[in-house]
């Protein structure tokens, strides 16, 4: 069997942005029928070059190829019309419309709109993708896992002949995942060429024909089919951690994401947990319009000491959970105390000043503020409170001390501490609220959703951190996630919530997957 | 109080309710369009007395108010162009370059109209007024609501139009997703620019005509800084209609009672002082703000320069 012809190709682009070399030369090959994953390092310049084949950015030199032809893409309007879609990392839906349209957006020339087709083809992907969502929902209220699947849906519905999945797998079932993978499979068959980005290695090992790895904004090698068909999963992964954090592998390789098929490596349990730090009883949270709450009271402790994990599929009552602890809502009914003082009627600063902490999953949306420095957004929680502010003066000299230490200690990817936090990439800006968040000996943590768009490095630094935070006994964690895996690698007990209810709370010993599992299935039968 | 019922006093209320708001009518309108499409247009007011006064000197020129209302649109229009380049292609501050252009067109009308005029202010002819058949024989209602001038009806025509252009058709689907999340439109393939171009044209045309109907059908003349504020409260009907032409049009009729009641108080013989009377409108926005505009939300991106790929 030949190869097969080039779909797209990239020759020697580069980008830069103010302070960032973002792409360094790099050339590229996607062949027709072909599923190309590209891997790198948060930061590594993934999205920058995709967006430079999609027509967001222009760039500073290198040319494109399109079906062997010399192309210009000076816009997304040109991309599309080469037969190049492309899901974005951060949602390209508008969560005030409705699903129609949504789907509808730039669908048609004239005044007409092009409902019923819209309609037909959102029945037939949705059938093939195992998504079931009514088209006159506001996309606002889909989980984040089916408006994943609606970005997928559009692209797909506007017959590309490549296209770039940015991440699109990070909120997905791992049903989901299966489906995407087979649509994909049939779609290759007949010729699209696809680019699929992800941090998760077994998944672009499953889904891709081939893998490439960018590293500093550079193309660091790529893993040909032979290889990527001959290769055992540990062989795979040592060469792409290897072309990835080059010299790095040994000490990464307790990173579960890298273990891989060894399973996860089991939290051992620590003697009897130490007294209770948070403490919800019979709380109820109601969600917003269309959103599911917590609707049934829920009780739960975290301990000095303790990992308590949530898990659940997206969408089951999550947000309104952290939320409602951090105190970005109000509980409805019930008490929740910290260490023993009641805080249901506090404001988030005070939970914050008894030593709560709350990582958003929304970090582009309330994690950071995008326009201020990065700097900034490392202090952000102490607004007034010395050092940094005396007498209602900045010292600037003290933010910038902090935030130094903060950038070196979590490696956090910025050309300067001046750059506004909104320019850094996805995976940055979750290193930043994870730093700011475990600054100045928090009590509890609530992490929501802690390392999705982490690279594996990464999120193992921040599991790490999840488990250095409660060694001393000092403190506790709530960690809300949609990865069991990673429950399983964290967390002491894990609570099983569906549809806004407490299912159960599972001790996590061997065997603990089957009885959440059990207990997430019998939440979904009535 | 009982004279306050009486039907003189009702069919001069309805009436002037409806003159006095189709200027507001015409200008929010357009404000929703720009507003949707994620412009704040902080300069309506000057796009309303450029066509005030562009539709005056035309009209007093030709003798025609339909050549009359043609100029304000086209005033309208040209102030509506600043509004495109400053804010539209480069970027500038919304707000800022609104309120330029505001005192700009103030000063320059004044400074014209002085010129042209002196101190003599030249009246025009009434406008005639159209009979709707049938509706205009109902009692009370009929002639004060359906025997107005024909421009009246075009701006009744246009609530629908743009209801119709906004939720039903692809240009309204795209200026929408300008104001609500540019970058999706863009991604989706549509020039956001281009977009928000037409939208704030738009504005500016239907600001001009409301400015011209205001010099032309109401006052019958121009005077410097005629529009006193028309603008502004056209932008809170608009802020307060969330895009929806049929509560704009509510509004702006609401706002037309509410400076209409000063002729009509005068008519049904109750004595308050002019200067409270004049303040009711102003009152009228104060309270609708206090009690609605919790619930008005706005496009996220309004006021939001695009540039793509910056984030
Ligand atoms: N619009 C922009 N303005 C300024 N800097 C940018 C912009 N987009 C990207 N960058 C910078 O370019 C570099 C590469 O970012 P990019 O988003 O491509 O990384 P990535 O590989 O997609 O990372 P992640 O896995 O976290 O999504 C980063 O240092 C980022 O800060
Ligand atoms: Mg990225």
């Amino acid at each position: 069997m030949g190869e097969a012809p080039a779909a797209v190709e990239l020759r020697g682009i580069s980008k830069s942005f103010p302070g960032v070399l973002a792409n360094d030369e790099v050339s590229l090959v996607v062949r027709r029928g072909e599923v190309h994953c590209l891997l790198g390092e948060n930061g590594a310049g993934k999205s920058t070059l995709m967006n430079v084949l999609a027509g967001v950015h222009r760039p500073d030199e290198g040319e494109i190829r399109v079906a062997g032809r010399r192309v210009t893409i000076g816009c997304p309007r040109d991309a599309i019309d080469l037969g190049i879609g492309m899901v974005h990392q951060h949602s390209s839906l508008i969560a005030v419309f409705t699903v129609l349209e949504n789907l509808l957006l730039g669908r048609g020339e004239g005044l007409r709109l092009k409902t019923g087709e819209a309609l037909a083809a959102l029945e037939e992907f949705s059938a093939l993708l195992g998504v079931a969502v009514d088209p006159w929902v506001q996309v606002g209220r889909l989980s984040l896992g089916e408006q994943q699947q609606l970005e997928i849906i559009r692209a797909l519905w506007r017959g590309s002949r490549v296209l770039i999945l940015d991440e699109p797998t990070s909120m997905l079932t791992p049903k989901g995942v299966e489906d995407l993978q087979r649509v994909l499979a049939q779609l290759t068959r007949q010729g699209l060429a696809v680019i699929f980005i992800t941090h998760k290695l077994r998944e672009a090992f499953d889904i891709g024909d081939r893998v490439s790895v960018l590293r500093r904004g550079r193309l660091a090698g790529t893993i040909d089919e032979a290889t990527m068909r001959g290769g055992t999963f540990a062989e795979l992964k040592q060469m792409v951690v290897e072309l990835m954090f080059p010299g790095e592998a040994a000490r990464l390789a307790r990173v579960a994401e890298i273990r891989g098929f060894e399973g996860p490596a089991r939290r051992s349990r620590r003697p009897a947990a130490g007294p209770p730090l948070l403490e919800l009883s019979d709380v109820l949270i109601p969600g917003a319009r269309g959103e599911v709450g917590i609707d049934e009271p829920l009780s739960l402790a975290v301990h000095a000491g303790e990992v308590v994990g949530v898990a659940g599929v997206d969408g089951n009552g999550q947000r309104p959970l952290a939320e409602g602890i951090a105190g970005q809502r109000r509980a409805a009914a019930g008490d929740i105390r910290l260490a023993g003082t009641t805080v249901r009627a506090l404001s988030i600063g005070a939970r914050q000043r008894l030593g709560l902490r709350y990582v958003t999953d929304d970090r582009l949306g309330e994690g950071v503020a995008p326009p201020l420095s990065v700097a900034l957004n490392l202090v952000s929680k102490r607004i007034g409170a010395p050092p940094f502010w005396v007498h209602g003066r900045t010292k600037k000299a003290a933010i910038e001390r902090h935030a130094r230490a903060l950038v070196e200690e979590y490696d956090i990817m910025t050309p300067t501490l001046d750059t506004p936090a909104g320019s850094l990439s996805g995976g940055t800006l979750q290193k930043i609220v994870v730093a700011r968040e475990l600054s100045f000996s928090p009590k509890v943590v609530v992490f929501n959703k802690p390392t999705h768009g982490l690279d594996v490095k990464t999120t193992a630094m921040v599991r790490d951190r999840i488990g250095r935070l409660v060694e001393g006994g000092e403190a506790g964690a709530l960690v809300i996630s949609t990865d069991l895996e990673e429950l399983l690698e964290l967390c002491d007990r894990v609570a099983v919530l569906s549809r806004g209810r407490l299912m159960g709370v599972v001790e996590n010993v061997p065997g603990a997957e089957q009885e959440i599992g059990a207990l997430m299935i019998g939440g979904g039968d009535e | 109080m009982s004279s306050l019922l009486t039907s003189e006093f009702l069919a001069a209320l309805l009436s002037g309710a409806v003159i006095a708001g189709a200027p507001l009518l015409f200008a929010a309108l357009g404000e929703t369009v720009s507003e949707q499409g994620g412009v704040l247009n902080i300069g309506l007011e000057g796009m309303m007395l450029f066509g005030a006064y562009g539709g005056f000197v035309v009209a007093h020129w030709t003798g025609s108010s339909w050549i009359g209302f043609l100029a304000a649109i086209v005033a309208g229009l040209l102030v509506a162009l600043l509004m495109v380049v400053f804010c539209v292609r480069m970027g500038r501050d919304q707000i800022v370059v609104g309120i330029a252009i505001l005192l700009a067109v103030e000063g320059l009308t004044s400074l014209l109209h002085a010129a042209q005029f002196g101190t003599s202010y030249p009246r025009l002819g009434a406008v005639p007024t159209v009979r709707v058949p049938w509706l205009a024989d109902v009692p009370v209602v009929g002639p004060s609501l359906f025997g107005q001038p024909a421009i009246v009806y075009i701006g009744i025509a246009l609530v629908v139009v743009v209801w119709w252009v906004l939720s039903r058709t692809n240009p309204g689907l795209h200026l929408r997703a300008a104001g609500w999340k540019p970058a999706a439109l863009d991604n989706a393939g549509v020039d956001v620019l281009r977009v928000r171009t037409v939208a704030v044209l738009v504005t500016g045309a239907l600001a001009g005509l409301g400015g011209g109907y205001m010099a032309i059908v109401v006052a019958g003349v121009f005077v410097p800084f005629m529009t006193g504020g028309m603008g502004f409260i056209a932008i809170v009907i608009a802020m307060l209609g969330r895009g929806r032409p049929l509560w704009v049009a509510v509004g702006a009729f609401l706002f037309g009672i509410a400076l209409s009641s000063a002729t009509s108080l005068q008519l049904a013989g109750v004595n308050v002082p002019t200067d409270v009377v004049q303040m009711l409108p102003f009152v009228t926005v104060i309270l609708a703000l206090i009690i609605f505009a919790r619930q008005s939300y706005l496009p996220s991106a309004l006021a939001t320069p695009y540039v793509r790929g910056r984030r």
